[in-house]
């Protein structure tokens, strides 16, 4: 079958190569923990791991929380019902609205000369002189927020479509407070479904690369940005460290998909 | 209990609506002030009047709709199968088509500089090269699309006609259950095409010419004419998104991808 011809030849090779190339002696052919053990003794390669993960964690909490209370607002929340399918159609567009233009975006609203910064330095206030700056690390948080909330109103809004009215009602009946409700009935039921929503987005995060490239141009050593370097030859050059980078991005991936996959199970126990 | 919550709603939609279209009315100002003190849309014409870009962007299309038709080729016959003959292969297909999710583009063309910038395979500067990891990149939609379409029609019993008939296989895939699942396959090639034309990475380090690394090199020369380019990439995705929603209207979740 051409299918599995295709995707050997171009998925499964290279991504095996990346794996071999890790444990591999670059010179000599043989194995070796070298690069491996390199990457995890190097402050430099490590730190690049943290801020990923810290963006990462950052932007799938505030995006989570942010994107969830918006898909409750519109389809729980009693608003007119065309907000919802206005919403939806939105954050189609936005959570595919990314990468270089997305950056520029931002630049145009917030960056030293933007529409937003102007307007406020006329207003007498000048956020750059407030130690804000888009180029930094809470910048970048906050144009990735930009493609992580609409995320979230799009995977969690089937799961609050689940939460049963009667649900609401037995509670209320039983006199339960608001406060009640959530606590015992609506939270624990959405948890599973919460949490791995947000581990989606810790992965859509962590594996991006085009957003920081076009807005800081590698400023932050984000772990995507060093494997570009590696790639282009912009630092000291070693490619069994590379092939360890790419590695270990991949296995930081495969334990959220996995944590997803688990906690879409439990979600699926409860709301069909 | 719940009626002192419209006024939250209300509060967090504005919020949502503010951070949605502040950075587009944003870009979209930047963009008509190409001329001091009055706006105009001369960045556009600008931008229009540069080989560069017209170059460029023509490469983009050209790789979107290699990608999109060779993709058809090979994942419409895949699916069908499947479905009809080798349910075994299933959860293997479903494996492999969810793969690039797990592996970060940026990682994937990793891989793909490293394998075939040495031999026995030297195709690195191929654009073939190119194409094929851009099926790779939108193979988790475009599989998918195509297999929801044909679990929407009845297979079975639209090949069994279709052979009673004496139709074969050629005959049977490409007029029979093609275009019954037209469909499916415009609203994953939609997608597609929006993901080609976005994306950065691949043919940054293939060193292919396409529109997205065209942008993120004019940044660092201009100011308004990026904006102008901005505004259009969003007004493509915008309109690739709507065209799929037009086909889909009233099934199935909004399209999610990724290019970022």
């Amino acid at each position: 079958m051409p299918f599995f011809l295709f995707a050997l030849f171009f998925l499964l090779y290279p991504s095996s190569k990346i794996f071999v190339g890790s444990f591999e002696d670059s010179t000599s052919h043989t194995f070796t923990f070298q690069y491996v053990w390199t990457l995890l003794h190097d402050p430099t390669l490590i730190n690049a791991y943290w801020i990923s993960i810290k963006i990462s964690l950052i932007t799938s909490l505030g995006g989570g929380i942010f994107g969830f209370l918006l898909a409750y607002s519109a389809i729980r929340g009693g608003l007119p019902s065309f907000m919802r399918s206005s919403l939806m159609t939105f954050c189609g567009v936005a959570s595919n609205f990314a990468g270089v233009p997305l950056a520029f975006a931002f630049i145009a609203l917030l960056g030293q000369s933007g529409e937003l910064t102007k307007l406020l330095i006329a207003l007498g206030f000048s956020p750059y002189r407030y130690g804000f700056s888009l180029y930094n690390f809470w910048g970048l948080s906050l144009v990735y927020m930009y493609f992580q909330f609409p995320l979230m109103v799009l995977i969690i809004a089937p799961a609050i479509d689940g939460l049963r009215r009667e649900w609401i009602e037995a509670a209320e009946n039983l006199g339960a407070s608001a406060f009640q409700y959530w606590r015992y009935v609506a939270f624990p039921i959405l948890l599973p479904a919460l949490l791995g929503t947000m581990i989606l987005l810790f992965g859509n995060a962590f594996g991006a690369y085009a957003t920081a490239f076009a807005l800081t141009g590698g400023q932050i050593q984000l772990v995507t940005i060093v494997i570009g370097d590696q790639l282009t030859g912009n630092v000291l050059f070693n490619p069994g460290l590379g092939y360890a980078l790419a590695l270990g991005m991949v296995v930081v991936m495969a334990i959220a998909i996995a944590g997803y996959t688990l906690l879409q199970r439990q979600t699926e126990r409860w709301i069909r | 209990m719940k009626r002192g919550g419209v006024i939250w709603s209300w509060f967090w939609m504005t919020l949502g609506i503010l951070y949605f279209f502040l950075p587009l009315l944003a870009t979209f100002l930047f963009s008509l002030r190409a001329v001091k003190g009055v706006l105009t849309f001369r960045a556009y014409q600008n931008v229009f009047s540069y080989s560069d870009f017209v170059t460029n962007f023509s490469y983009s299309v050209l790789w979107a709709v290699l990608t999109i038709i060779v993709g058809i080729l090979i994942f419409v016959p895949t699916a069908y199968l499947v479905r009809l003959r080798l349910p075994q292969f299933r959860t293997a297909i479903e494996f492999i088509t969810l793969l690039p999710f797990v592996i970060p583009a940026i990682v994937y063309v990793f891989g793909l500089v490293r394998t075939f910038s040495q031999p026995p395979f030297l195709i690195v500067d191929s654009p073939a090269l190119l194409v094929a990891g851009y099926i790779v990149l939108s193979m988790p939609y475009m599989y998918r699309s195509v297999d929801t379409g044909l679990r929407a029609i009845d297979v079975r019993t639209l090949t069994e006609a279709a052979q009673s008939l004496g139709a074969g296989w050629g005959t049977i895939l490409f007029r029979v259950i093609l275009p019954n699942i037209r469909v499916a396959i415009l609203s994953g090639a939609f997608l597609t095409f929006a993901i080609v034309i976005g994306e950065l990475i691949l043919a940054e380090y293939l060193v292919k010419p396409a529109f997205a690394p065209y942008m993120a090199y004019l940044i660092q020369q201009k100011a308004y004419e990026p904006a102008a380019l901005a505004i259009m990439s969003f007004a493509l995705t915008w309109a690739c998104m709507g065209i799929i929603n037009l086909f889909g209207r009233g099934r199935g979740q909004a399209p999610i991808a990724g290019g970022h």
